[in-house]
Parts: C-alpha cells; structure tokens; sequence
C-alpha cells in the first residue's frame, strides 16, 4: 500500500511537471523521487512550496510504515489523506497557473477583463 | 524587563471584522498573563494579498508604515501581528527592505510623499502572538498562572501555510533548540501542552487550507478544508487550534459548506490558540469571544469538563 501511495504522490507532481512542459526528474533527494520532484516543481514557482511539508510529511509516513505494524491501518489512512491533500493542492494551483500568484489570481483575470471592456467600448 | 513584555500590537484589518474573537480573546490572554498592548496608531492595511498583486512594492510600503509608526512614532522595539498574514507581510517587508535596493527607494519615495519617516531595515522586531506568549512568558510561568486545565482536550494543532513560509524571511526560525520550527512548527503545541492539552499527532499542521480560493475555486478551498478536517479527526483530535484569522474562519465557513455541497459532515471544532489558553487561564469564554465562532467550542468545552 505505501508503495502505491507514494507513487500516487509521485504521478500528481509528474502532471504538474508536465503541465508546465518540463520533463519529470528521476532523481532522488534523501532517498526519495517525491521531494527531488517538488523541488522540481517550485523551482521559479515559490508558492508551490506551500505542498513542500506534505510531500515530506509522506515521505516521513512512507518511512513510519515500514516499521510500526500494530499502527499499520492508520498510518496509511493519513499517508493517504496526505497524497489526498497533495492531489487537491496541486490540481487547483494547476487551475490557477497562469492567471497569477496561487495567492491571488485577481490581477490576470482583471487586466484581461480591462482589456475586453475597451475593445467593447 | 522582557522585551516581550510590553509590545507595539499591529491587529490587522481580518481582528477587526471575521476575527474579532481572536483580537479580544489576544487581549485577555496577554491581560491575564502581564504582558502589554499598545496599540499602533492609525495602522493601515498591511497590503494583504490584494495589493501585492496589483504591485508588491506597495504592499512593502505600507507595510513598512505601519513599522515607521510603531518604530518612530511608539519608539518601539517589537511588534506583534497576531493574524499569519500580517505577520508574513511585515517580515517580507523587512528583509525586502534589507536587502532589496528598489525597494528601499520605493519605500522612501512613498514615504516622503505621505510625510512621515521611511522606516530602516533593522529598527524593529516583528513577532507573532505565540512568539510574544512563547518568549514572553514561557511555559513554566504559564503553568504558574493557570487557573483551570485543558486536561482530556485533544488538539490538533494548524498553523497554516504563511506562518513558516517562505523560510528565509524568518531568519530567527530553525536555530536549534528553543526555536521556532519551518517544518514541523511546535510553539502552539508547547503552550497548549503546558495549559494541559493533549496535542495529536497532526500531519496537516502546516497544509494550505485553500484561503486564497475561498471566493474564486470554492469548491477546491472545501475540499482541502474537509481533508484537513477529517485529517484531524482521523488524528482523534476534538478541536483544531488556530492562530490565523484567515484559516481559523475558512476552516469553518468550509466545514459548514463541506455538508452542505458534499454532504461530509465532520464533527472537529475549531478554537483560536487563545481562546483555548485563555480558558485554562481562568478568563470567561465571552470574554475570550468563543460564542462568536461559528464553530460551538462551548458544548465540547463543557463536555470535555473544561467550563
């Protein structure tokens, strides 16, 4: 099940990798593809570092789970929480790329409606 | 005399409207605990998110007045921003400040022209609520104060994404022992244990909770709400912690909308980190403002025995 999971983790950053037209790392940073990716991932994209805790967080959890069988069922419900919040975070920062800072995504969004109203006018 | 002791308070615009619970309950605590506020006149906008999107060296700026104020005006040495957001934004401002030369001339230039002094890099100590009670007054002295336990409460302690983040405007954080955590922040813990809390093991605790989506991508904001929520349920935690007023009534606002769009209802409450240390300090929970959370954090506290 860890396995799965972290390879789940490790396809979210893949899409965002390749959203952005860069091709994933098969590098690793202590030991692991998952972290070496989200450095991948931020790299001229600070706000993306908002996921780097949880990409450690399943890293840590990935770890815990090779020992501490009597804890097994409930690690891997919050590793897979963790993958979930990974998934949710980067899919909307995918939606968002593009239209400005993950922070706010106002500004694009209202340059580009300024421009539509004076074409109109 | 602590430095901590008596501070500059920076509340920001969210204490005065949303987390109006968390301003009042802020005071009580530091009231019931010695430690003074002295409100910074005429603060303004710390520039939030909204201006630093139309241009970041405005959000600098004001910023920066708001320390010019705080550092010439109060002749203070330290401000506290409670709200996560304020907070980021001063120490943004301040290592912009001392490292970015057009942000400097900005800053002047603005500043000048609004007639009052351009604030120094340097001049001024920005701390958050819980370094203010963390290094104010310590556990050891709060467990002399305390008046009552947070015994049999479970926390899961959330501390948002802005607070630690990005790491090198908090150069004072990761310096071993008895320092602030980037990673895996610990001074929420530490005081709520030492109120009597018992802090669950929180994966999330450091998770976007979608804030900046609230209005433009809800159903994303839900979503990462409900995770966390049901995160720290599924920790066995009774009550999340909170020290931002932004997470604090997303994480709420979200819980309501979890049910009613997604039908996921979760039972966690939610409490400001002071609200929950001002009860342990015997202060009453209107005082504190715990019925103006939409959250009911009166029936679990009176549940758990802790009213």
């Amino acid at each position: 099940m860890r396995q799965q999971l972290l390879a789940q983790a490790e396809a979210v950053l893949e899409e965002w990798m390749k959203a952005r037209g860069e091709v994933p790392t098969q590098e690793t940073i202590e030991g692991f593809r998952l972290l070496a990716l989200h450095r991948q991932g931020a790299r001229g994209v600070p706000s993306f570092n908002a996921c780097r805790e949880t990409c450690r967080e399943i890293a840590y959890h990935y770890n815990l789970l090779s020992g501490s069988p009597e804890k097994r069922d409930h690690l891997e419900r919050m590793m897979g929480m963790l993958v979930e919040h990974l998934s949710l975070f980067v899919r909307g920062k995918m939606e968002v790329e593009g239209l400005g800072e993950f922070c706010c995504a106002s500004r694009p969004l209202r340059q580009q409606s300024a421009v539509e109203e004076g074409s109109d006018g | 005399m602590n430095k901590y002791q008596r501070v500059a308070y920076y509340p920001g615009c969210a204490l005065e409207g949303t987390g109006h619970a968390y301003n009042s309950s802020t005071k009580a605590v530091g009231k019931a605990l010695g430690l003074e506020l002295d409100e910074v006149k005429d603060w303004n906008c710390c520039g939030a998110m909204e201006v630093k999107n139309v241009d970041p060296k405005v959000q600098t700026y004001l910023s920066s007045r708001v320390m010019s104020i705080a550092a010439h005006e109060m002749k203070a040495k330290v401000v506290m921003a409670p709200c996560n957001g304020c907070y980021h934004n001063l120490k943004k401002a301040e290592y912009d400040l001392a490292h970015d030369a057009a942000s400097r001339e900005t800053v002047d230039r603005i500043s000048k022209k609004a007639g009052h002094e351009t604030y120094q890099a340097g001049s001024l100590e920005t701390i958050h609520a819980l370094d203010w009670i963390k290094d104010g007054i310590g556990e050891e002295e709060l467990k002399r104060r305390l008046k009552g336990s947070l015994k049999g409460l479970k926390v899961a302690n959330y501390y948002g994404c802005m607070y630690t983040r990005p790491r090198h405007i908090f150069p004072e954080k990761d310096r071993g022992a008895g320092s602030e955590s980037t990673s895996q922040p610990h001074f929420m813990d530490d005081l709520l244990a030492a109120a009597g809390a018992e802090n669950v093991d929180f994966p999330l605790k450091t998770a976007c909770c979608g804030g900046a989506h609230t209005l433009s991508d809800s159903d994303t904001s839900t979503k990462l709400v409900l995770n966390i929520l049901q995160a720290a349920e599924a920790a066995g935690a009774d009550v999340i912690a909170t020290e931002c007023p932004t997470c604090h009534s997303g994480l709420e606002m979200h819980q309501v909308r979890a049910e009613k769009v997604l039908g996921k209802k979760t039972k966690v409450r939610m409490l400001y980190f002071t609200q929950l240390l001002g009860v342990a300090l015997g202060v009453s929970p209107r005082k504190l403002g715990v019925h103006e959370n939409a959250s009911d954090g009166i029936s679990l506290l009176k549940e758990k025995q802790i009213l």
